[in-house]
């Protein structure tokens, strides 16, 4: 035990004293979630909204002034008809078109009940889906203005009905968080690990420490103790970055997410050792850990949705482990599903793990014969 | 216990049809210092590899320390040392560093280490250095400071693959002073080397050709047989023979 210490804390030492390898494990991790969390999902100002108004009565007068006077809203155009908005759109005039049907206010006085249709330029789907909640907001406080002012029954509301263009199935703005993580844990557990594997192999330290009575064994997991450890200090930095300086919630149980994390961990560890066993320079390590790493980055839905990808492509996916993981984890941190939901994805990964234990253990092994 | 460090009977490593190391058969006394010649390819490397429990041989046996190379392999890794050709120490750690390291990886008790530790740098001169990162030491330097790993523990054998290579003939007779001593305190020294003065140096020497060994006595006799005045010609007789291309 006092032997396996003694080698982790070497380990440690090597990592920290090399400044480009500390960039990558602890900077990188934190730099990434912010750039995903503030590139794609803060404010989005000076969206340029148009108005199609066929009620043209007070009620829309005073919902298009509102949206003019607010700070991220530029009204700046009012069409007589949805084509005519369309039209600007293509010329990318606008952002937004905020559609009044006829008899708006006589709706609402009278039933309780009316709609009002936003039509959103989806190609740009996380400003879409902010524009669209900037706007809920916006009609939410004038209605309380409304029943505030003089009181009507509650029953009455305005229902903002959102189609949003071009993009049909927009995502949550959080997606980005289960993405980061799958993919710095691939990063760190798979690249970092190996290519530090495989420097033993290079300087030709691995030969004395083979020679020396510590069982290979030993030597292989007190190597990947420290990527362990880093991989989970990510996972906690980014939680609570997102958490708290992005709002993005854990609506699920914290421990199921905990736990298939770790299972994942152990997946891109053991790549990482297979990828180790599989070359002999640090060049090579790297290169291959990014052959893998770049499809874990396309499948894992981090950059595009799985859904929209064609069939074939999403069944290759299914071989990604990054896939299983971020799927699994995006059900349980938005939304909140119970663990029990999640089983198909654990299982598959759990099963990958194991394949991937055994495989990288045994070519190891072979590869001291 | 037997008079040999080393036994080995027909020990033989293939690879494929590649036959690396072909039935050789040879004893190493205890406290000896045996040189293990061979042009390159003849098979040195993957012998001493299978001595040192790396490499798990294809035929015959072998013995180091009274172990079984197979069988036992972790009792043979206790009681050797090894230097390879590269002389591996890590560059990013300090001297002293590199020698809790390794006293901490053979299980040698902290107060052992830096007892041994003082002994070891101030012999070596390495005392204002000891806080220094290896990878700043010259080469010289850093090749006796891996020398001196390798016996850190007190092995009973050391194993030297190549350990003078790329430096200047003044540091390598150094070197070969640091050898003899290890030898007067006992301990077994089994060296691979392509200098035939080095070669000299040695208490016997094998020579190997195509993985076979052609020749295995003490340099004059080895000499006298061949009735030729110096190690190189002996080597350089044997070797020509090679089928293998040197490479």
């Amino acid at each position: 035990m006092k032997q396996f210490l003694t080698f982790v804390r070497k380990e440690f030492f090597h990592i920290f004293r090399d400044s480009r390898t500390m960039l990558i494990l602890l900077v990188m991790p934190v730099v990434l979630t912010l750039l995903f969390g503030y590139a794609v999902t803060t404010e989005v100002k000076d969206s340029r909204v148009a108005v199609v108004d066929f009620s043209k009565d007070e009620l829309t007068r005073r919902i298009t002034d509102r949206l003019a006077t607010h700070s991220y809203f530029t009204l700046c155009a009012a069409y007589e008809n949805v084509s005519a908005a369309e039209k600007a759109f293509l010329r990318g005039e606008i952002d937004m078109v905020i559609v009044f049907p006829t008899g708006f206010a006589a709706d609402f006085h009278h039933g309780g009940n009316t709609s009002v249709q936003l039509l959103i330029d989806g190609s740009e789907p996380n400003q879409a889906s902010v524009r669209t909640g900037y706007t809920e907001k916006v009609m939410a406080s004038f209605m309380q203005e409304l029943h505030s002012g003089k009181p009507m029954s509650t029953s009455m509301q305005i229902i903002p009905e959102v189609r949003m263009l071009y993009n049909p199935q927009l995502k949550s703005e959080y997606n980005f968080v289960p993405g980061v993580i799958g993919l710095i844990l691939m990063l760190i557990c798979a690249l970092m690990s190996s290519v530090s594997i495989v420097k033993e192999k290079e300087t030709g330290t691995m030969e004395i420490l083979l020679a020396s009575p510590l069982p290979p064994i030993i030597i292989i997991l007190a190597k990947l103790v420290p990527y362990f450890v880093i991989a989970c200090t990510n996972i906690a930095t980014i939680l609570m970055l997102s958490y708290f300086l992005m709002g993005v919630p854990m609506a699920g149980s914290l421990f199921c997410f905990l736990g298939i994390s770790l299972v994942y961990i152990l997946a891109c560890l053991s790549l990482g050792l297979l990828i180790s066993t599989l070359v002999s320079t640090q060049l090579a390590a790297m290169l291959l850990s990014l052959l893998l790493i770049v499809p874990s980055l396309y499948f894992s839905g981090l950059a595009f949705p799985l859904e929209s990808m064609p069939t074939a492509l999403q069944n290759i996916s299914s071989i990604v482990p990054a896939r299983w993981y971020v799927s699994a984890a995006r059900k349980l941190m938005i939304q909140g599903v119970e663990a029990r939901h999640v089983i198909r994805e654990l299982g598959v990964l759990t099963l990958m793990t194991f394949m991937l234990i055994t495989i990288s253990l045994s070519l190891f092994k072979k590869r001291l014969e | 216990m037997s008079e040999y460090a080393i036994v080995a009977e027909g020990l033989t490593k293939t690879f494929g049809t590649f036959t690396a190391t072909d039935h050789i058969t040879f004893e190493v006394r205890k406290g000896e210092i045996f040189g293990f010649l061979g042009a390159n390819g003849a098979g040195k490397t993957t012998a001493m590899r299978m001595l040192c429990g790396l490499s798990r041989p294809s035929e015959g046996r072998a013995t180091v320390a009274g172990f079984d190379v197979e069988r036992e392999a972790e009792q043979v890794k206790r009681n050797i040392g090894y230097m390879s050709q590269k002389f591996s120490l890590y560059d990013d750690l300090t001297v002293e560093e590199n020698l809790r390291l390794f006293g901490g990886i053979y299980g040698m008790t902290s107060a052992d280490i830096k007892h041994k530790a003082n002994h070891l740098l101030s012999n070596l001169g390495l005392t204002d250095l000891r806080k220094a990162m290896v990878g700043r030491l010259p080469l010289g330097w850093k090749q006796k400071l891996a020398f001196s790993l390798s016996i850190f523990h007190n092995p009973k054998i050391v194993f030297l693959d190549e350990p003078t290579g790329g430096v200047d003939p003044v540091t390598r007779r150094q070197f070969w002073e640091l050898i003899y001593e290890a030898a007067d305190r006992g301990i077994t020294v089994f060296v691979t080397t392509h200098y035939m003065d080095e070669a000299e140096y040695c208490d016997r020497v094998s020579i190997m050709v195509d993985g076979k060994i052609e020749a295995l006595d003490t340099p004059s006799q080895l000499k006298k047989n061949f009735s030729v005045g110096t190690m190189y010609e002996v080597f350089y007789a044997l070797a020509r023979k090679a089928k293998r291309g040197a490479g």
